[in-house]
């Protein structure tokens, strides 16, 4: 009989080892994720993303409305909206892959490191597989570069900068928005038809990514048919009043005055420029113009009377016709009492088009979630028959080109849609405004 | 010239919407020796009185016409004013005016405010350091904004001037400039006599009645006159009450100028302690000259012609001159000598 001696010091050491051989294969388990946040349940977490403090709280709260009502048709809820007018038929009404359709929310605050931060706790405390929304450039670029870093999909909401699918774009990232490119080009020819070719433009530009993008564009469509740029003047952002930058317009000798500005700023400068009798002057012979080219229903009703008669772009807009848009406002007039915004809209698609991807891909995977959205031709959604771009994954459709209504019958009535504009005319090569997609990041 | 003549116009309102704000700012500090920075919020809060009473005036009456069917398939809805439904072409006429008679209605409000926020708040404060003052008061200023942004959302809210004054006076043609170019809106020139007015009032008030000499001689030397058996606590509640008056009204009337939103009051606030810091704390006639005279800078700085020699100076021109008022005569223009001295 051997006798051993079995001192406590080996007991613990035993103790320990045979705790990390049992540890061990979870630990394993736990690096079997395939990519970040894979769900393992009967649901799956969205994260949306949206200003709900701060100065575009309006259009976030419209954006969250959205995509409650797209959480609830894709389980099956209400009435089903544009899930009944999307081209594709992937989508069954019974989740994603089967699986519920879960949200939870964020504050972006329109600060760039908020929307980080609130984008990294969904992700990493909420295991939210996808990341949603917002309402500024800046804050689209910021949290595309963090989604890519995570590994989860980024599908931006209202952002307007060329460099969010241009200098700045991500593989894991997605835009269904247009941009100030886009808008150029769709209000170019319906300007040369409203005011002709001898024109003398001065811009007030809000000095940040998005007014410096959208001037170049306007800059380069209206001089190519032969205005002529007076000047082209920057603004502090929330500038508050602007009638010290309004009244040297005066006596510029430009017969048209482009507001490069969004939001409050637009509201605010619009509202001045017509106080100080621009819109009714005369100068050169010719009517004096404003141009104002991103309008959005909120900002058109923050302006109120001033918008009448005043050219812009927009990404879409509740009037429109079509079996898609007629569904959706429907869908969402009748739960909140009024139409969406075009905040909302785009909210409602990138949604839509994620859940429609992973389940065309069979996975959450954000390499074949983004394989399925490149290229993915579709209708249905509202903006005619649409293409997610491979290249840059930025969608391709039509452009509206609206101004403000003469005589609005309710406050959401104020812009008619003078032309849509055919994406084949807002098109340009993906390499013209650089950048680099990198490869897909998974994650995990 | 002309050009030059419309920035003058141009600085001339703002300045008069600074003034009125650093008017009530340093009214404060000289009686009661507060540093308030809820004051841009009481601007603010004016500027919502006149949304409150818009809105109340166009409430609705709601009549359905089954015949007609929304976008979204419910039966239309056809809103009427009630006060137009009423009262007609008279009721369309109040709805026009609603800002100016928002002034009615702003000013117990603002009164009731401000004497509610010195009881209730400040006076706890009188004896500690202005840091705590400062920190107390921008606290408030916060919960007050946020508490207008939960009622009537983040978007600026229009308020138009009545249909008579919503367009522009071509004030070159009657000087001999050439036709259409110093043009200026009529509602500014409106708020300019307004805040001129207001100023004049402020200064008449504290100048030719009982109430002000015993105020200003609270503000030469408290203590004398307390002992003197004046209840000089109570005064400055009303002086407390009456800059939150004043703050409300230049907000009121600043409406159609700028649409309100609920942070419009911090905008300000800053550039109005500025006005107050050049002009001399506590001194009331510093505060206006100064709020006029660094309204007419700020326009000057933004012309292109000043940008293209110093690029950026309109961002900057108020605070280069308070740090050069700063440096060279701390107590500011118009200042006491030994505040902010030594």
């Amino acid at each position: 009989m051997i006798k051993r001696n079995i001192s406590r010091r080996g007991l613990m050491k035993g103790a320990a080892v045979a705790g990390v051989g049992l540890a061990a294969p979870q630990f394993f388990i736990r690096g079997a994720y395939a990519y970040t946040n894979e769900p393992k349940g009967g649901s799956v977490i969205l994260g949306f993303n949206v200003p709900q403090t701060g100065a575009y709280a309006d259009e976030g709260a419209d954006e969250l409305r959205a995509y409650q009502l797209a959480v609830e048709h894709l389980n099956g809820e209400g009435d089903g909206g544009m899930l009944n007018t999307f081209s594709s038929k992937a989508l069954k009404g019974n989740g994603i892959l089967g699986k519920k359709v879960e949200f939870v929310t964020g504050d972006t605050q329109t600060k760039s490191d908020a929307a980080r931060a609130s984008a990294k706790r969904m992700i990493e405390k909420d295991g939210a597989v996808m990341i949603t929304g917002g309402s500024s450039s800046g804050v689209a670029i910021a949290v595309q570069g963090l989604c890519q870093d995570a590994g989860v999909i980024f599908m931006a909401g209202l952002t307007h900068s060329n460099d969010t699918t241009g200098k700045d774009k991500r593989a894991n990232g997605f835009r269904h928005f247009f941009n100030t490119e886009m808008s150029g080009a769709a209000l170019g020819p319906v300007l040369k038809n409203a005011y002709g070719t001898d024109r003398k433009a001065y811009h007030l530009t809000a000095d940040y990514t998005w007014g410096w993008s959208q001037e170049g564009s306007i800059k380069k469509y209206t001089e190519q048919m032969g205005w002529e740029t007076v000047a082209a003047v920057r603004t502090p952002l929330g500038a508050g009043d602007f009638s010290q930058y309004i009244t040297p317009v005066l006596n510029s000798g430009a017969d048209v005055l482009v507001l490069n500005h969004y939001g409050k700023d637009m509201v605010n400068s619009l509202t001045q420029a017509v106080q100080f009798g621009l819109r009714d002057k005369q100068v050169n012979g010719k009517d004096f113009a404003i141009i104002v080219p991103l309008y959005s229903r909120l900002m058109a009703q923050g302006a109120g009377e001033n918008v009448k008669g005043i050219l812009g772009s927009t990404n879409w807009h509740w009037s429109l016709q079509d079996e898609g848009s007629v569904a959706f406002v429907k869908s969402f007039g009748q739960k909140y009492g009024f139409p969406p915004s075009q905040a909302a809209h785009t909210c409602y698609c990138q949604a839509l088009l994620y859940a429609d991807a992973a389940e065309r891909a069979g996975t959450f995977m954000p390499s074949e979630v983004g394989k399925a959205l490149e290229g993915f031709t579709f209708d249905g959604l509202g903006n005619g028959p649409t293409e997610y771009r491979a290249a840059d994954h930025q969608c391709f459709k039509d452009v509206l080109v609206v101004r403000g209504k003469e005589n609005p019958t309710s406050n959401y009535d104020l812009l008619e849609v003078v032309e849509v504009t055919p994406r084949a005319q807002v098109e340009y090569p993906a390499e013209m405004l650089g950048g680099e997609l990198g490869p897909y990041n998974n994650g995990a | 010239m002309d050009a030059i003549l419309l920035q003058v116009l141009n600085g001339l309102d703002k300045g008069g919407a600074y003034a009125l704000i650093a008017l009530g700012l340093t009214l404060i500090f000289g009686t009661l020796g507060v540093v308030n920075f809820a004051h841009g919020a009481l601007f603010m809060l004016g500027a919502f009185c006149a949304v409150t009473l818009k809105e109340i005036l166009s409430w609705e009456m709601v009549t359905v016409d089954p015949t007609q069917q929304t976008a979204w398939g419910t039966p239309l809805e056809i809103r009427t004013p009630y006060i137009e439904a009423w009262f007609g072409d008279a009721g369309r006429f109040i709805l026009d005016y609603s800002v100016p008679f928002s002034i009615l209605f702003a000013i117990p409000i603002m009164l009731a405010i401000g004497i509610v926020m010195e009881r209730g708040l400040i006076k706890h404060f009188y004896k500690r350091p202005h840091v705590e003052q400062i920190l107390v008061t921008f606290g408030l200023a916060i919960v007050l904004q946020e508490l207008v942004k939960s009622m009537f959302g983040a978007n600026p809210i229009p308020q138009p001037a009545p249909d008579a004054l919503s367009g522009s006076a071509d004030i070159g043609a009657l000087l001999g400039f050439a036709p259409n170019t110093v043009v200026y809106p009529y509602w500014r020139m409106v708020y300019l006599a307004f805040s001129g007015v207001v100023i004049a009032g402020v200064f008449a008030f504290l100048q030719f009645t009982t109430f002000g000499m015993v105020v200003r001689a609270g503000m030469a030397d408290r203590e004398t006159v307390g002992l003197l058996g004046i209840d000089i606590d109570r005064r400055f509640t009303i002086v407390f009450g009456l800059a939150a008056v004043v703050a409300g009204l230049a907000g009121v009337m600043y409406t159609p100028i700028l649409s309100p939103d609920y942070h419009m009051g911090m905008d300000f606030l800053v550039l109005s302690f500025v006005v107050v810091v050049v002009g001399g704390m506590g001194s009331l006639g510093g505060a206006v000259s100064a709020g006029f005279m660094l309204g007419i800078l700020q326009s000057f700085a933004s012309m292109n012609e000043v940008k293209s020699i110093f690029p950026g100076i309109d961002q900057i021109i108020i605070y280069l001159i308070a740090v050069i008022i700063l440096l060279v005569r701390p107590r500011g223009l118009m200042g006491r000598k030994g505040v902010m001295e030594g």
